[in-house]
């Protein structure tokens, strides 16, 4: 993982000269832990449940960015909206969905988030405020400034955050999307997640400009990278962000540097990259890894660590068997919500 | 020899305009650039520069004057060294040129005249059908069709505090073709929202506030520039109810002028009528008449589904009767017979409607009496109506002025031969837009346009006469 590129920045103007993250509480790293294992653990259970065949078509992993949308929730508050594209199973976790009717939505089960008619690629919950779950590249970022849209219309506080990879970040309408957020100054926290492959085309060979926070310059939106394997400097830059959008200032561009360890989807042979580049990034910067870490170096113990890891894993199996035994929709749903 | 100086037209459409204003008197001396009058029309007004020097020579049409017709000499300049004496010189080739091109067409109905003959523009209300939706005796007020679209977005916009418009041109510029007129005075600019020139942005924009639960009117200039954002129309607006299982909807109109306006070739004349009718989802709506404008731009205004409303540039201007009632509103997913007949169904709907219609009456005058069905709405589409017409009949033709293949024609075709196809005396047939991109000369545009004659040709052909 390549070291963030604070000389560009400066030379950009742009403001992004942190320093090194500010310590999280006991408890803030057992929540983040916590949050990040269970992503972990309920993808490793999907690339399970999708080789056994129990989860057919696209199947997008997140395992290695969780710290991302664990330090970005973190920083949120009751209210705020997000949306992302179809490596989504993760934000949906983030945002407190049931780990269940995610489970079931991938195997397409009638207890499902969508019923089983939207699969992998599209869940939502109005309770949580999660929006999906698109499966077209760059178009929650559109809709994601939409939301923004809503939010300065009924004159609340509220934020949204529209996720999107590198590789969406070279869609025409994420320009179209920047120019109307600084216009109107909509309250939007674009994140960029690059994983630095988009599907199998690494960023170098896709992006004329690789540094993602610029992406917003000729906006006027101000942009930083960030460390997205260290959730305390995600949270810290989510609430910069945050705040930025609350004060009624616009949007504001994070760009996530992180890394999927796993392929663009489960039909992924993953010819585009190393196994030993995958193998350093998880042995130096693996997200989990970094927060274990320094929770035994403040003396918590291995055994109530395991606790955590046994609690998640069981939600994770749980969901697991309630996804392979819940029925089918039944086939009269096929004609339902096509219209209301 | 003194010059004359016409009647010009503001837009290509335009038929005819009021001389609001003379800027220059008699006798005072014109330079080329210099404003000399100012033109009205119900979408704009406009100043006319004098392109000629000289002195004013001689006012032919007074300010005050409405509905002078395009190319009507308005006033006569007189060069240097002329006289008053010499008025009666006058030439004006440019004005020849320009008639050469747009002698009306047989086809009165056919949109590239700019005759000052108001096309079939009272025939809808002459042959209709009484609105079953409308109470006997409701008071009637003229309205262009503009006029009722915007009565429909105003009076939805004051019921409802979530109803806005964005588009480009909607709020400051009053509307590209004048459809927002007033709207940002009387809503100001958070409800009323100027976009830049960016639909597939805008477009998207849209659908996420609307699954924030705001009610956005989403105006393309023309449905040609909406292409620019169709996937966010069916990827995310249309699909969105379905994929989320029922949870999360969209409430959104997409609106604005669809199909050939006049001379504007291939990019900016084409129906996506049966583009939007293919897509579940998706309410697809097309009106002829004014009072059909208002009310189902009301009921799609308030519809909890993705509404595609498609307008029609050449009928902006055209003016009907609307109802003068509280809330007028016209249930999405019904047709209307605008006029009855025995012999022969004529479908068709938007501007289609111009053609059938003016069909019927050069029909009636061969004692051929047809009934002409106009669909209003094309998804859902309301078959049981198509259904007992040709029931009927025994006889159908279709109108469009889209192409062909895979079109709303051949859509309507299909389902007459699955329902009715023991009571079909002859075979359903299709007049539509020639499959051929929209040429930009005058003679071929009309030529790549269904005509009445063509549908007097059809109808005639399935009764075989």
């Amino acid at each position: 993982m390549a070291a963030p590129k604070k000389t560009a920045a400066k030379e950009q103007g742009q403001d992004r000269d942190n320093g090194p993250p500010p310590e999280f509480t006991r408890d803030q790293e057992l929540a983040a832990l916590r949050d990040m294992l269970l992503i972990r653990r309920f993808e490793e259970k999907a690339g399970q449940l999708y080789g056994m065949g129990a989860i057919g078509g696209f199947c997008h992993l997140y395992i290695g960015q969780e710290a991302v949308v664990v330090g970005m929730q973190m920083a949120l508050k009751q209210g705020d909206q997000v949306i992302t594209g179809y490596r989504d199973h993760g934000h949906m976790l983030a945002t407190g969905m049931d780990a269940k009717g995610v489970m079931a939505e991938l195997t397409g089960r009638r207890g499902g988030y969508s019923k089983g008619k939207g699969g992998s690629m599209h869940m939502f919950s109005m309770e949580k405020n999660f929006f999906g779950g698109h499966g077209i590249v760059g178009a929650q970022v559109s809709l994601g400034t939409g939301l923004a849209l809503a939010n300065r219309y009924r004159g609340n506080d509220s934020v949204s955050v529209a996720y999107f990879g590198d590789g969406a970040a070279n869609q025409g309408q994420v320009y179209e999307s920047f120019n109307m957020a600084e216009l109107w100054k909509l309250p939007v926290i674009y994140v960029i997640e690059n994983n630095r492959y988009a599907m199998g085309t690494a960023v170098s060979r896709a992006s004329a400009q690789t540094d993602f926070s610029k992406r917003g310059i000729s906006f006027n939106i101000p942009g930083e990278q960030v460390d997205g394997m260290d959730v305390r400097a995600v949270k810290a830059a989510g609430e910069k962000a945050v705040a930025w959008c609350r004060e009624g200032k616009g949007p504001y561009i994070l760009e996530m540097q992180t890394y999927r360890y796993r392929g663009h989807s489960m039909s992924d042979p993953a010819k585009y990259r190393t196994r030993e580049e995958v193998e350093k990034v998880r042995h130096d910067q693996d997200p989990i890894e970094q927060v274990r870490n320094r929770l035994l170096a403040a003396k918590v113990s291995e055994q109530d660590l395991k606790a955590i890891d046994a609690d998640v894993r069981k939600i994770v199996n749980e969901a697991a068997d309630f996804a392979q035994a819940d029925p089918e929709p039944d086939a009269a749903e096929l004609y339902t919500d096509v219209y209301r | 020899m003194p010059i004359q100086v016409l009647m010009p037209a503001l837009s290509p459409t335009m038929e005819k305009g009021n001389l609001a204003k003379w800027l220059k008197k008699e006798g005072e001396a014109i330079k080329s650039g210099d404003v000399i009058a100012e033109i009205e029309t119900d979408k704009a007004t406009m100043e006319v520069e004098a392109t000629d020097e000289g002195t004013l020579g001689k006012i032919l049409i007074p300010e005050g004057t409405a509905d002078v017709a395009v190319n009507t000499p308005i006033a006569t300049i007189l060069a240097d060294g002329e006289t008053a004496a010499d008025l009666g010189k006058a030439s004006a080739p440019a004005a020849e040129m320009k008639a050469a091109q747009s002698a009306p067409p047989a086809d009165a109905g056919v949109s590239v005249q700019a005759s000052p003959a108001p096309t079939g523009v009272a025939a809808p209300q002459s042959v209709a059908e009484p609105d079953p939706e409308v109470p006997a005796g409701t008071e009637m007020v003229t309205q262009t069709i503009r006029e009722a679209l915007r009565d429909a977005m105003a009076e939805e916009m004051r019921r409802d505090g979530d109803v806005f418009i964005m588009g480009e041109e909607v709020a400051e510029y009053q509307g590209a073709y004048k459809v927002t007129q007033g709207l940002l005075q009387e809503f100001g600019a958070r409800r009323v929202m100027d976009t830049p020139i960016t639909e597939h942005g805008f477009a998207g924009i849209g659908v996420g506030a609307a699954m924030a639960g705001l009610k956005p009117i989403v105006e393309f200039m023309t449905f040609n520039f909406a292409m620019q954002a169709i996937d966010q129309i069916i990827n995310s607006a249309a699909k969105t109810l379905y994929m989320s299982g029922g949870q999360m909807g969209c409430s959104i109109v997409f609106r604005g002028p669809n199909g050939a306006a006049a001379r504007v070739a291939a990019q900016h004349s084409q129906d996506y009528s049966s583009w939007y009718s293919h897509i579940p989802g998706l309410k697809v709506v097309a009106p002829y008449s004014a009072a059909d404008a208002k009310g189902l731009l009301k009921a799609a205004i308030r519809d909890p589904n993705p509404v595609i409303f498609l307008e029609n540039e050449v009928l902006y201007g055209h003016s009907g009767e609307v109802p003068k009632l509280d809330d007028y509103i016209i249930p999405i997913g019904k047709a209307r017979i605008a006029r009855s007949g025995k012999d022969v169904t004529i479908i068709s709907w938007s501007n289609g409607m111009t053609y059938a219609l003016k069909a019927a009456d050069e029909l009636a005058k061969e004692g051929i009496e047809a009934e002409v069905i106009d669909l209003r709405t094309l998804r859902p589409m309301d078959t049981e109506t198509i259904i007992a017409s040709v029931k009927k009949t025994g006889r159908a033709v279709t109108v469009e002025e889209g192409w062909a293949q895979s079109g709303v024609g051949a859509e309507i075709a299909a389902r007459i031969m699955e329902n009715a196809f023991d009571y079909l005396d002859a075979p359903v047939t299709r007049v539509s837009g020639k499959d051929v991109p929209m040429p930009y000369a005058a003679n071929l545009e009309k030529l790549a346009l269904p005509s009445a004659a063509e549908v007097v040709q059809a109808a005639k052909s399935v009764c075989y006469r």
